[in-house]
């Protein structure tokens, strides 16, 4: 049977950099509720990455993501001077030095992958949304979390992507598929938004008005929690529905605001942010040895 | 920084939102025995300083926790509100 909800696993790393003349390599590990990430920095740049999905068990996933991340660098633990945990599961990142939480870390994340300018960082995880304003440092100056129900986060889209047999790469573009935007689904319960939109496919509309209907219910759910804290330009999206345009879209046009544009892959910004932490603590430890 | 815990749900926005910038001031935190429900407590945060916060165990009903503190006619003075000395606590609903 197809599993439409499973989106791409895949690790990366900079066969142009050679890490063994690096001084500071650090390490950010982000267990999350629906995936993990891990990134190694070496002296403040990318050096590689690897983004999975979350197991049964924190620790195995943390283990997972690391070995994943290291695979064909030469690179072990050993190598790595310090390494962050965070998301749900950072306390159970056994090899970590430090739990940091995912707020602080993707708003450090987003500072690096969209620069000093960023002042509002929306991050659409798999089981959460968060929105975080932060300084021209990364540092957070406000925050607000909605975990409550997995309407508005990326359990739900992959919960529609299964129900209409959409790859869940595919639903943003024909989300938008569609000649007049229709009404919001429920934006309240996943479960409703789901019962509702199985009588909307019952009632004759295609799979892309009904990928509308959600885009927009999740779009506006998201606006909410924005209002919530307070939307300052520039504005930034990490999480894995950044990369669904039909959200991004809806979301951006109710704001009035576009969302900064990276290269970055937008899911490893917790993880990134944390070996960013991981970086000034190392730098810390190494002053504190030489004195 | 503007700590707004809590959520959101289909009932409405149950937030209470702390400015550690001002909480950070307070060496006795006396919001926290002041609340009769235990929502309070006293963390490190990311940046290392001591704030209050609402304790993780009542992140997600933080409506019905504080409710005995909130009827629906003649509320008094939040108890949380009332304790702390640098006006640091606020609740959206």
């Amino acid at each position: 049977m197809a599993e439409y909800w499973r989106w791409k696993e895949y690790n990366w790393h900079d066969e142009n950099k050679d890490w063994r003349s690096g001084q500071l390599i650090t390490a950010g590990v982000d267990v999350g509720s629906v995936s993990s990430q891990a990134v190694v920095m070496v002296d403040g740049e990318l050096y590689s990455f690897s983004n999975m999905r979350t197991g049964s068990s924190s620790p195995e996933s943390a283990n997972a993501a690391m070995s994943w991340a290291l695979e064909n660098t030469g690179m072990t633990l050993d190598n790595i001077g310090f390494v962050i945990g965070t998301g749900y599961g950072r306390v159970n990142v056994p090899f970590s030095h430090k739990a940091i939480t995912e707020i602080a870390c993707h708003a450090r994340g987003a500072n690096f992958m969209y620069g000093p300018t960023v002042r509002t960082v929306l991050d659409m995880g798999g089981q959460d949304c968060k929105v975080i304003r932060c300084d021209d440092r990364g540092k957070v100056t406000a925050f607000a979390m909605n975990d409550k129900c997995a309407a508005g986060t990326g359990r739900g889209m992959e919960v529609f992507a299964d129900l209409l047999a959409v790859p869940i790469e595919d639903v943003g573009a024909l989300s938008l598929d569609v000649e007049v935007e229709p009404p919001p689904v429920s934006s309240t319960c996943v479960v409703f938004a789901k019962s509702e939109a199985t009588g909307l496919l019952r009632e004759g509309w295609p799979k892309s008005k009904v990928l509308a209907a959600y885009c927009s219910a999740m779009a506006h759910r998201i606006v909410t929690l924005l209002v919530q804290v307070g939307i300052e330009k520039d504005f930034a999206i990490t999480g894995g529905i950044a990369k669904n345009i039909g959200v991004v879209k809806r979301l951006c046009n109710e704001i009035g605001i576009e969302s900064l544009k990276t290269d970055y892959d937008t899911q490893i910004a917790g993880a990134l942010g944390a070996a960013l932490f991981g970086q000034n603590l190392l730098k810390k430890k190494l002053t504190q040895a030489e004195v | 920084m503007k700590a707004h815990y809590g959520y959101k749900d289909g009932a409405g926005d149950f937030f209470i939102i702390i400015d550690t910038d001002n909480c950070i001031d307070c060496a006795e935190h006396p919001c926290v025995p002041a609340c009769p429900e235990s929502v309070l407590e006293i963390i490190e945060d990311d940046y290392e300083d001591i704030v209050a916060s609402v304790a993780r165990d009542q992140r997600k009903k933080v409506k019905y926790s504080c409710a005995p503190c909130k009827p629906d006619i003649n509320r008094p003075p939040l108890p949380c509100q009332t304790a702390c000395p640098f006006d640091a606590i606020e609740h959206s609903w």
